[in-house]
């Protein structure tokens, strides 16, 4: 833990504009990144993951978002200060993602090849002008890495012509056809069955793995994760509950949320299914306050509704936002 | 054993989609459904599970009427449910209803949660005070009166699906198809449907046909499962026995698929077979068993020869060579071959 991060999100609020009010969707964020280091982000519908994703690459809507605060630390520099010139070629270079829905992420009137060539293009420095052909051939690298078998008809193919896992794929071989140093997979897997969701998480953990790419994982499901992340971040409405390493996670899960969210996923060995956690998302209109869990707490305590928990470390690397786990001041 | 309430017997859809060619016009249709046969028994959970395209949303929508099936017969109590086509009397249609899988299209958004739990009491109990059935069926499944006036927009989507689960109850039905009930919910709601299901399933003794794509829920919920694999069944058990013992080869390769959260689960999951290959079009069938491009015990008869149900454990039915004891078995599939060549249509 000596070297700096490779990204670093410091206090990051973002609201939205609306005509009833503001939300306040993000509230003090705090997450970071280590080169080559495959991070996951898990919390359900709502809760912030794609809106912190989406801060991070600056592609969200401003207006209406607003970021009042916060850093956006990529290698010691804020993202969210840097000119639009400066920040296109973090995006790609430094920063690539891959949407959820490979049929909405890819424009289905341009061929795969229109739309990988200029990718590559962006990838190249000054003094590099490749012929078309040249560019061709370079844009045949990237399919052949996820697999994809007859390479050439599919720069020629159109997205509707290809599979939801076929799609998924040519995506993840454009977000890394630039070799990123960060790239940030939305839900990679959601919109596929699960024997296609499979191999194409077994894709991209192997080819991320060879070119020591780091990786933000956004997920809701809690088994993606422990196959895929070394280090996972729970998320409750705007805020960060609980950080650990994948494997101290799920065999401790300490904030009553991930305690709750563990306990509602259907197990195969069994035994019921559990309620669920009561209650429902907050309205970030007018989010609780203190912790904005304790609406659906079931350890509720009275400094819950009044303060809002900071991040307490019961080990070293394993950190809880919530009061339950406050070091006792020793009574003397 | 009791009784069974459903059965299905060699049930075909084929969706026709377009021709081919220009001067002998052959129709091209997409195969939902090929052939499927089972039987639900009074008060179980059956679940039908399969991966998109695998025909598990068509069957169910064939059993509330919404298609004819092309071939086979599907009975209910006895009573073939298209003895009439699609004028089905109100008396069944009131036996069968369905909950949908995405509750915000399923329920108008110009109408009040009244206005939408009325509507199925107005035309199967003309006689009975709407209202007060109405209330009835919100305490029933636990929401407040309040919500009689409310809009399907103003409920966050688990309560959506609630009152989809309470407008399917209203006709006093005995069978409920469920289609995927909670796979647009997150996981801590879906907790709330699932039990509020088995809750009023031994409330009304209902019988349930469970489809979904979630086998670990499947483990949770249903007393017999079978997996669908592009419209056929490839493998049917009771719950326990088929997560124990997976047979077909699908099976254990979508089993050893599924993301897990412990160590307990992972060891409850068959060996690892790697996935491989694509689901191919339901348009364009391989030959011989559908599966046979995406198996790892592909033999050179699964090529050819579609396999035939064999039962390999009592109550353990499975599709696939793999399972046959020679003499017999290939006599049967004589026998289906020649039974194929008759129904394929005269050129």
């Amino acid at each position: 833990m000596s070297e700096a991060p490779l990204l670093e999100i410091k206090d990051l609020s973002v609201e939205f504009k609306i005509y009833g009010g503001v939300l306040k969707v993000l509230d003090g964020v705090n997450f970071h990144v280590h080169t080559g280091e495959k991070v996951g982000l898990v919390g359900e519908t709502g809760c912030g993951k794609t809106t912190t994703m989406k801060s991070i690459l600056r592609i969200l809507p401003m207006p209406p978002a607003r970021i009042p605060s916060g850093q956006i630390l990529f290698k010691g520099q804020d993202l969210l200060r840097m000119k639009d010139q400066q920040m296109r070629k973090v995006r790609g270079r430094g920063i690539s993602m891959i949407f959820q829905d490979p049929t909405a992420a890819l424009n289905p009137v341009f061929t795969i090849g229109q739309q990988l060539t200029p990718v590559i293009q962006s990838s190249l420095r000054n003094e590099d002008r490749p012929s078309r052909a040249e560019l061709r051939q370079r844009a045949i690298a990237p399919l052949r890495e996820v697999a994809l078998a007859d390479p050439e008809r599919l720069l020629r193919s159109y997205p509707i012509q290809l599979s939801g896992g076929m799609r998924q794929r040519v995506c993840i071989g454009m977000a890394l056809a630039t070799n990123p140093e960060l790239l940030i997979a939305d839900e990679p897997g959601t919109s596929l069955d699960v024997t296609i969701q499979d191999q194409v998480l077994r894709l991209l953990h192997d080819l991320v793995e060879k070119k020591r790419t780091s990786v933000i994982l956004i997920t809701h499901t809690l088994g993606v994760v422990r196959q895929m992340a070394d280090r996972v971040y729970v998320m409750y409405a705007g805020n960060m509950v609980e950080v650990a390493p994948t494997r101290k996670l799920f065999q401790n899960p300490l904030h009553p949320y991930t305690q709750g969210l563990m306990e509602a996923v259907p197990k195969l060995t069994g035994g019921g299914v559990a309620h669920g956690i009561p209650g429902r998302i907050p309205d970030y209109l007018n989010p609780p306050t203190g912790c904005r869990f304790h609406t659906r707490c079931p350890h509720v305590m009275e400094v819950c509704r009044q303060q809002k928990p900071p991040f307490f470390k019961v080990e070293e690397d394993h950190q809880v936002a919530c009061f339950l786990y406050e070091p006792k001041e020793p009574k003397r | 054993m009791s009784e069974d309430i459903l059965v299905v017997r060699d049930l075909k859809k084929h969706f026709l989609i377009g021709y081919a060619g220009r001067i002998r016009r052959e129709p091209i249709t997409v195969k939902a459904v090929d052939g499927v046969s089972f039987s639900v028994r009074q008060g179980e959970t059956y679940g039908l599970v399969g991966e998109s395209g695998s025909g598990k949303s068509t069957i169910a929508y064939m059993t509330v009427g919404m298609y004819q099936p092309t071939t086979g017969s599907m009975q209910f109590r006895g009573q073939n449910l298209f003895a009439n086509g699609f004028n089905r009397p109100s008396s069944l249609r009131k036996e069968i209803q369905i909950v949908f899988q995405d509750p915000g299209s399923s329920l108008n958004p110009r109408r009040t949660i009244r206005q939408i739990l009325e509507l199925p009491l107005r035309i199967h109990q003309p006689e009975a005070d709407p209202l007060e059935e109405v209330i009835r069926l919100l305490d029933m499944v636990e929401l407040p009166p309040e919500y009689l006036h409310k809009y399907p927009q103003m409920l966050s989507g688990g309560e959506k699906q609630i009152v989809a689960v309470a407008r399917a109850l209203a006709t006093h039905p005995s069978l409920v198809i469920l289609d995927e009930p909670t796979s647009a919910l997150d996981v801590s709601v879906q907790g709330k449907i699932i039990n509020l299901l088995l809750r009023l399933q031994r409330e009304f003794q209902l019988t349930y046909l469970f489809i979904t794509h979630d086998l670990s829920l499947m483990r949770n919920v249903a007393s017999r499962v079978a997996i669908m694999y592009l419209g056929k069944v490839c493998e049917v058990a009771e719950a326990a026995e088929f997560f124990a013992n997976p047979q077909h080869p699908y099976t254990r390769m979508l089993l050893s698929s599924i993301p897990v959260v412990s160590e307990a689960e992972a060891a409850a999951r068959p060996e690892k077979i790697i996935s491989t290959g694509e689901i191919p079009s339901p348009v364009d069938l391989p030959s011989g068993c559908s599966f046979h491009t995406r198996c790892h015990r592909v033999m050179d008869i699964c090529r050819h020869v579609d396999p035939a149900m064999v039962e390999i454990a009592p109550a353990h039915i499975a599709r696939c060579h793999l399972f046959e004891q020679p003499p017999e078995i290939l006599a049967q599939y004589r026998g289906e071959l020649i039974d194929l060549e008759a129904v394929r249509p005269a050129p």
